[in-house]
């Protein structure tokens, strides 16, 4: 009976589980509860996904009224896909978080942060499903509002002001969507993202439609933090509570890029952003630039939370790469990248969120000797770090030999060299780590508080890391379901309403 | 001329726009960042009403004898905006009072130097 | 003439903007940015928009610019010498706005009624909306029926607002009327507050409920309801107020305006349409319409109402304390 209202689901289950979990009112409770809405909505964005890879695209109309004149919901294998990793990631970040928010988050602040997570993933999902371009700029803000307290409630007074440059930078981004959409419309005189392709393809060149896409470009670059609009990113991931900058670092900026990609492929279309404006070689060059800046940074960080949260702007840059190279092979290359780099950051920001539960400190020196004391930890964290390096039988293996082969098609031997090489930088930060931890003694060996962290903590950690094994030898799930999206997404912008 | 009275209102938009975004992004004083951040984002919505707008035409209740109405649809979208805007804002204003609590300053400069000493 | 006085009133925003740029005092920069705020709803009158110039006026004008002034009171009211150059921000500024010059080339004319955007879409809501949806006030059927999931997802983000400001400000303590606060000495202040609230209260009902015919709706009339007990908090005191509506009902409240507006939305699915089809919940189509815009202005109303009125408690609340203090 509800099948037929799926793609609306992962939206409202958690909006609506939201003002619920502030009414339980009790950690236990909205903890419980909070992870069994998040669970099911997963369960939904996975039945969405095989249905959408059997069926193509899947149309909802909210309030019965046919779009353009309504807002319609518009799931395809793509945003399915991204959908499927949000969910799934937020769920295994609930599990988590229980011990973990328990350390570091005032007791009777619990269930403002079940509360504030739910909305998040509302917002996020919103801004997934959504075929509304101004539904979009209403669930964006949802999401970041949510992340703005989300980050907040860390007690470090650090996480405050890095809330609030956040919010000012991501308000300045919202703002110019918001133009840019303003712009669309004013030509356009629809907001509904198929109507708005078929439209603007009427248009050759049009000095305010080309404006617009500039304005939402730049907009969405701040919010998915493209160098050099990322400075708010590393500030907030360091001081935001462990379990919030996993799921952050997995999901906020990768929703960000797929928004991007809807925008330049099923809105302006491919052909218009990279042909007539040349997009392709200004996202190509800053891609290439935070690669390498960042990483570079990384590798310089005491900070193991800034480490891996200046690494999570590097791994933006593969992904803008793979789509800066304007082929199906370059996108799929980068949405395979978006579902393995939830993965492992996922795990990675989990491994140091429990390494943070048992010493109290990111710090790089409290990792001395911990191979011994956190076993099981630590192994997730080299296990994911070696899925970031991207070492062979690893889901990074798989996304960088993608991007890879997508460069080496284009005969553009300089990019592959490039890829490759920025995965040096990857092998010495994570090194760093890995070599306190396993060839130094810790600091005060007498010390028997540190353990292995809590099973509840470990299990969401090692489901992850054992998919980044999964996802790096079985590739034929994720593989076909971005070569599907990248295929889908990569068809000219005008035949993508054949299927209703 | 006629280009003069196409357009005169967009342009003073934009420059008031740009006066906002100058506040935000010059300012050093965290509240006057957040005067900036509405000052742009009003203006913005000034864009959206004006696109809206009618010559001739009355506002969009219907009522006997008027034939011509402007358009409603941008008034929707600015009412959600507005309210958007005013969620945002309170909340940043209540980050700039803890702000005060943890750091006894609400300068931006200032604070960076007392995080530099940590 | 419309055209003149847009002109005069964008003439004053710009000298407005302007000088706020140069003031160092920064309680005149809030009571300017109120002055840019009214201004700008008189030119939404001006353009035709009278549901949002009521909306800005409430607002903007209204509890943005309480909220400001509360935060002056505990963060200081001058702003510091700049120590930074002003050159990168002058030159960001500079080329964005150059840009948006280089959009407006190919805009369509303003006023025009050729233009595109009051072509497509917007017909059907001006022509039918009457007869579709059964209501004169075409604003409140776009925003209540045919775009009510932008409308749904507004009213969580200010829930999300009212959750943020709780979880860095908190909610006050009940009943700690021992401290001395309100304007006690003000006997003429506090006459005029206790006549003027409950009228207050039912222009609140009114805005509420007469939505559907002039404009207002569950917004404007949730932060009007507010505004009542904020002067009541401010001429009265804090905890007083806070006897009268508590901190904990708020919360309650809040989460409850987001469910109801939800509920109606869940509702359609079990009449076999789809969410928020408001259709099936009657009979008659626009009967069932009615129902649904009522109850979901009504979740609109009781959330703002209870988010806006935390919000005022939360930085109230951080006053006392700094006064305590």
């Amino acid at each position: 009976m509800f099948a037929q209202h799926f793609p609306v689901l992962p939206i409202v289950l958690p909006l609506i589980g939201a003002p619920v979990c502030m009414l339980l009112a009790r950690s236990q409770l909205a903890w419980l509860f909070a992870t069994l809405i998040s669970g099911f909505s997963f369960f939904i964005s996975i039945v969405l996904l095989l249905t959408t890879l059997d069926q193509g695209v899947l149309s909802y109309a909210l309030g019965g009224w046919e779009p353009p004149w309504g807002i319609e919901m518009r799931v395809d294998v793509a945003n399915a896909l991204v959908l499927s990793v949000v969910t799934g990631l937020s769920t295994l970040v609930l599990v988590y978080a229980k011990q973990s928010i328990d350390k570091e988050i005032d007791r009777n602040q619990h269930t403002l942060f079940y509360t504030a997570h739910l909305l998040c993933l509302a917002g996020l999902s919103g801004i997934l499903s959504t075929g509304d371009a101004f539904n979009l700029f209403v669930f964006l803000e949802i999401s970041s509002l949510a992340t703005y307290t989300l980050v907040s409630l860390a007690s470090d007074r650090r996480a405050l002001t890095a809330a609030f440059r956040y919010l000012v930078m991501g308000t300045i981004g919202a703002t110019f969507i918001l133009i840019g959409v303003g712009m669309m419309y004013m030509k356009t005189g629809t907001l509904n993202m198929l109507d708005l392709a078929a439209r603007i393809a009427e248009y050759d060149s049009n000095r305010t439609l080309n404006t617009g896409l500039a304005f939402i470009l730049i907009g969405v670059s701040i919010k998915l933090a493209l160098f050099p609009l990322h400075m708010w990113l590393p500030p907030a991931y360091t001081h935001a509570p462990s379990a919030v900058s996993a799921f952050l670092a997995g999901t906020a900026t990768k929703v960000a890029v797929y928004v991007m990609v809807r925008f330049i492929f099923t809105i302006y279309g491919a052909e218009y952003v990279f042909h007539e404006m040349g997009m392709d070689v200004i996202l190509l060059v800053l891609a290439i630039v935070a690669i390498f800046n960042c990483s570079f940074v990384a590798t310089v960080q005491s900070n193991v939370k800034t480490m891996l949260a200046y690494s999570s702007v590097a791994q933006i840059g593969y992904m803008i790469l793979g789509i800066s190279l304007v082929t199906s092979a370059g996108l799929m290359a980068g949405l395979l990248h978006i579902f393995n780099h939830a993965l492992m950051k996922g795990a990675l920001f989990m491994a140091v969120g429990a390494v943070l539960f048992r010493t109290g400190s990111a710090d790089i020196k409290a990792y001395y000797g911990l191979g011994k004391r956190m076993p099981l930890t630590m192994a997730a964290f080299t296990i994911a770090g070696l899925s970031i390096i991207g070492v062979p039988l690893t889901a990074g293996f798989v996304s960088k030999w993608y991007l890879v082969t997508a460069a080496l098609e284009q005969q553009h031997w300089l990019i592959a060299f490039l890829i490759l090489t920025g995965s040096l930088l990857a092998i010495v930060y994570i090194g760093r780590v890995l070599e306190v931890a396993y060839f130094k003694e810790p600091a005060d060996p007498t010390d028997t508080t540190i353990k292995e962290a809590p099973v509840l903590m470990l299990i969401p950690m090692w489901i992850l890391v054992l998919a980044n094994i999964y996802f790096g030898i079985d590739t034929s799930l994720s593989v076909s379901a971005a070569d599907a999206a990248s295929k889908w997404l990569f068809q000219p912008a005008a035949d993508l309403g054949a299927v209703r | 001329m006629s280009f003069i009275v196409d357009y005169y209102n967009y342009w003073i938009v934009v420059f008031l726009m740009m006066a906002g975004f100058y506040i935000v992004i010059s300012a050093n004083n965290l509240v006057k960042k957040v005067v900036g951040l509405n000052i742009f984002q009003t203006s913005v919505f000034i864009m959206y009403i004006s696109i809206g707008k009618v010559s001739g035409g009355s506002a969009p209740i219907l009522a006997d004898g008027i034939t011509s109405y402007s358009n409603p649809l941008p008034h929707v979208l600015i009412l959600t905006a507005i309210v958007v805007g005013v969620a945002t804002t309170a909340v940043g204003l209540a980050l700039i009072v803890r702000i005060k609590r943890a750091y006894g300053t609400v300068e931006e400069n200032e604070f960076k130097d007392k995080d530099a000493l940590i | 003439m419309a055209e003149l006085i847009d002109l005069v009133l964008l003439g004053m925003l710009a000298i407005t903007a302007l000088r706020i740029i140069f003031l160092k005092d920064l309680f005149a920069v809030v009571m300017l940015f109120g002055i840019y705020s009214f201004l700008s709803a008189l030119i939404f009158v001006n353009l035709d928009a009278v549901d949002v110039a009521f909306t800005e006026a409430a607002v903007g004008a209204g509890i943005a610019t309480v909220l400001m002034l509360g935060t002056l009171a505990l963060t200081g009211r001058k702003e510091k010498a700049n120590s930074h150059t002003a050159l990168l921000p002058l030159l960001v500024v500079i080329v964005t706005g150059a840009a948006l010059i280089y959009g407006t080339l190919d805009m369509p004319p303003f006023g025009d009624p050729e233009n595109p955007a009051n072509q497509h879409v917007a017909p059907r809501y001006i022509e039918e909306s009457p007869q579709e949806v059964g209501l004169p006030n075409m604003v409140t059927s776009v925003l209540a029926s045919y775009r009510a999931f932008d409308t749904l997802g507004e009213t969580a983000v200010v829930f999300a607002a009212a959750i943020g400001v709780l979880s860095l400000l908190g909610l006050p303590k009940q009943s700690q009327a021992t401290i001395e606060s309100g304007l006690k000495s003000h006997l003429v202040l506090r006459v005029v507050a206790k006549l003027i609230i409950p009228l207050i209260l039912v222009f609140a009902l009114y805005v509420q409920f007469h939505g559907d015919y002039g404009p207002g709706g569950g917004f404007q009339a949730g932060v009007i309801a507010a505004a009542a007990i904020i002067l009541y908090a401010l001429v009265f005191g804090l905890p007083l107020a806070t006897q009268v509506i508590q901190p904990k009902l708020l919360k309650i409240l809040a989460s409850m305006g987001v469910l109801i507006y939800a509920a109606t939305g869940v509702a359609g699915l079990f009449f076999g349409g789809n969410f928020l089809d408001y259709n099936v919940l009657a009979s008659d189509p626009v009967a069932g319409q009615h129902i649904g815009i009522i109850v979901i202005e009504f979740g609109i109303g009781v959330t703002v109402f209870a988010a806006i009125l935390s919000i005022f408690y939360g930085f109230a609340s951080q006053a006392e304390r700094a006064n305590i203090q």
